[in-house]
């Protein structure tokens, strides 16, 4: 035994007893990291709701406690560490990039649940959850194929990866069954939160010749830039975003993380928690469908309810063949579903999308 | 009678030591009061602020994190001291430090899963020198063409910023992530790991780099030549040209060791604490370290102590965030004010107060 590890022992002996002695408290404390500010309206805005929902749900039973905009990577798993210290049962770590940080802290403090948004690593001690947003992002697509009269969709795009590319992906293969003239733009934006870019993104699109938005970044400025070009519709994003209703803003993709906070605290609190994966989509309640205006013309309005009908009773799977993939190779056969493993990892486009996956 | 600000002959250097301690006093008031105003106990989240962190029942945790953010800020502060003081403005610290720090997980990822001892040196030179030649961008085309270094330099943080995403999500994506991007995780990699010298101490090869460069500062300022050449050059740079300073070979060297310097700090950051190349990599050191240089007067030696200083209002901040519910803006602005009072302070530097009679007005 090295001189490291007796002292790497000592440290975390130290660190596990001091967190035993809070957690004795019969409180119990759940903490939440937030990659954004709990203002941003959108992505961590939900979260900071879902939080709210526990402390309203459990009362006096729960305590909670946040830490809004950390940065991921080495201040994150300080800012994890600090809350394990503090006496949290249950910590939320809620953003992809907080995945290394949260294995890294669960090794040190086995007695804490933590649970890890978005990301695919897990431990006896850490479960990760998301949410089917693909599933919405069909019910978008229908919408956008049908209602758009310049045959051009604009999509802002956060990072290439397999979880932005489902969204696209699902959303094209609806608007092209709706409409099979339509065309995908496509801007990359780099950010999950930037209203300036994603404004620029917005802009862009529209002189291109957009007329239907669709986003995959947090913030309100492209709901105001297609507020103010005019005769263009847009979604929104992670949160309702119902201050542009009716127009531009037709529908929403909303995350509901309420149900799914409220039943791992009671886990926690029953002692019955166990390491799981969570992926939930329209049916249990985790991705919510925000109301469909009367911008959007009564046939079309029925039309998307009832995909979202279907999807959430589970009769219909988003990605069902037969589909082929961008560079013409077959994907799913005539009736075959795409199985969770390959979205997971989804880095490939459908076929018609005239783009491509930056490298 | 009248306020009036008279010009000293000469700095007082009473307050040239005293104004960063009146400024923290200051901002302690200021941000005790902003606290107030947010509804929360002023002096509890001072104390907090300052105290948890190092005395507080989980400082045994803390005190190895204030090395950890410390290090880098002193690291870079350090090489922009230099250039500040020879009124060379490198703002772009933070491209160079994640210019460093790719080049030195490139060159880590190359080797895996080699392991062999030659791999972390390596990796420090290929982080001190994608640092530099960062660095050298700005200094060239100066030389070259006369552009301005604030501008060239901060632009490339931008660019560098791209490149790390794209380095992120292409070329240095983990073979291994399910198509996630970021690379692999150096942290499990032995030989490019740049764990702590004594487990959970914090202390890794980033602090004694840091160490080694707060000396060497020194060294250079005080005793030899060319640290004579700078301190001349941002003085009096008149004087500098009749001495026969080059000011050009000024320009590449403070150019060059400032972003060789952020480079490290980069490098040494993304094979310990941070461990991975990310989209989110960089979280501003590049940009607090100009704080912390002026902050410590651009002297080696206020440096360390700006830097600890400056970590300790990061740690001290997040436990008041956890622990009192305090904004994540409210803590960044009281750290803003740091800066803002020192700058207003420092006037008492060059000119005194006085009481003066109301001129007769014509």
């Amino acid at each position: 035994m090295t001189l490291k590890s007796i002292l790497t022992g000592a440290v975390m002996a130290l660190g596990l007893g001091t967190t035993a002695a809070v957690a004795q408290d019969d409180k119990t404390k759940v903490g939440f990291i937030y990659v954004g500010p709990i203002g941003d309206g959108g992505w961590t805005y939900e979260h900071d709701q879902g939080r709210l929902a526990v402390e309203e749900h459990f009362g006096d039973r729960v305590e909670t406690v946040y830490q809004e905009s950390v940065p991921e990577g080495a201040d994150a798993t300080r800012a994890i560490t600090q809350m394990a210290l503090n006496g949290a049962d249950l910590i939320f770590t809620t953003s992809f990039g907080f995945m290394e940080p949260t294995i890294n802290v669960a090794k040190k403090f086995p007695n804490v649940k933590f649970e890890h948004a978005t990301g695919f690593k897990t431990a006896p001690n850490v479960s990760t959850y998301s949410a089917r947003f693909y599933e919405g992002r069909a019910i978008q697509g229908h919408i956008a194929g049908k209602m758009t009269e310049s045959n051009i969709v604009g999509y802002i795009a956060s990072y290439p990866i397999p979880e932005v590319i489902r969204g696209i992906n699902s959303a094209f293969i609806h608007a092209r069954k709706a409409n099979p003239d339509v065309q995908f733009k496509i801007i990359w934006a780099y950010t999950w939160f930037d209203p300036a870019k994603e404004a620029d993104a917005a802009t862009a699109l529209i002189e291109q010749g957009a007329d239907v938005i669709l986003q995959h970044t947090d913030s309100t400025a492209p709901q105001a830039a297609a507020e103010k070009a005019g005769n263009v519709i847009s979604f929104g994003q992670a949160s309702d975003m119902a201050e542009y209703k009716p127009s531009p803003r037709v529908s929403s993709i909303i995350d509901n993380w309420k149900p799914y906070y409220i039943a791992r605290t009671q886990a926690v609190i029953d002692g019955t928690w166990e390491s799981q994966q969570t992926w939930d989509g329209i049916g249990p309640g985790m991705v919510g469908i925000g109301e469909i205006t009367d911008a959007v013309p009564a046939d079309v309005k029925e039309e998307a309810l009832a995909l979202k009908a279907s999807i959430a009773a589970g009769e219909y799977h988003p990605f069902t063949g037969p589909l082929k993939k961008q560079d013409g190779s077959d994907w799913l056969a005539e009736g075959e579903t795409a199985d969770d493993g390959t979205l997971l990892g989804m880095n490939f486009y459908v076929e018609g999308l005239d783009a491509e996956i930056p490298q | 009678m009248r306020l009036h600000l008279e010009k000293r002959p000469q700095p007082s250097r009473r307050w040239t030591d005293l104004s960063p301690l009146l400024a923290v006093v200051i901002t302690m008031l200021a941000g005790g009061a902003l606290f107030a105003l947010l509804g929360k106990n002023p002096v509890e989240a001072i104390s907090t602020i300052f105290w948890e962190p190092l005395f507080g029942e989980f400082a045994f945790y803390y005190r190895p994190q204030l090395l950890i953010k410390g290090a880098p800020l002193i690291l870079i502060a350090i090489g922009l001291s230099l250039g500040f003081r020879a009124g060379v403005w490198n703002i772009g610290a933070e491209g160079q430090y994640i210019v460093g720090a790719l080049s030195g997980a490139g060159v880590a990822l190359a080797f895996y899963p080699l392991d062999a001892w030659v791999v972390f040196p390596l990796m420090i030179m290929a982080g001190a020198l994608g640092g530099w030649a960062w660095g050298m961008i700005p200094a060239l085309l100066k030389l070259r063409f006369g552009t301005n270094e604030i501008l060239v330099s901060l632009m490339l943080v931008y660019v560098a910023e791209q490149l790390l995403a794209a380095m992120a999500l292409g070329p240095m994506k983990n073979p291994d992530g399910m198509g996630f991007p970021g690379s692999r995780n150096l942290q499990e990699y032995p030989a490019a790991h740049n764990a702590d010298l004594i487990a959970a101490s914090g202390l890794h090869w980033g602090v004694v780099a840091a160490t080694v460069a707060v000396i060497l500062a020194y060294i250079l300022l005080g005793r030899h030549v060319l640290g004579y050449q700078i301190r001349l050059s941002g003085e009096a740079p008149r004087a500098a040209r009749f001495a026969g300073v080059n000011p050009g070979r000024l320009i590449l060297f403070c150019l060059g060791a400032s972003g060789a310097l952020a480079g490290l700090a980069g490098m040494f950051e993304i094979s310990g604490p941070a461990g991975q190349v990310s989209i989110d990599f960089n979280v501003g050191y590049g940009f607090t370290a100009i704080i912390v240089a002026f902050l410590g007067r651009l002297h080696p030696v206020g440096i360390a102590l700006a830097g600890l200083l400056m970590a300790l209002t990061y740690i001290g901040g997040e436990i008041a965030q956890g622990n009192l519910g305090l904004p994540a803006a409210a803590i960044q602005m009281f750290q803003g004010m740091l800066l803002f009072f020192l700058l207003a302070v420092d006037v008492l530097t060059n000119y005194r107060l006085r009481l003066a009679p109301r001129p007769e007005t014509a």
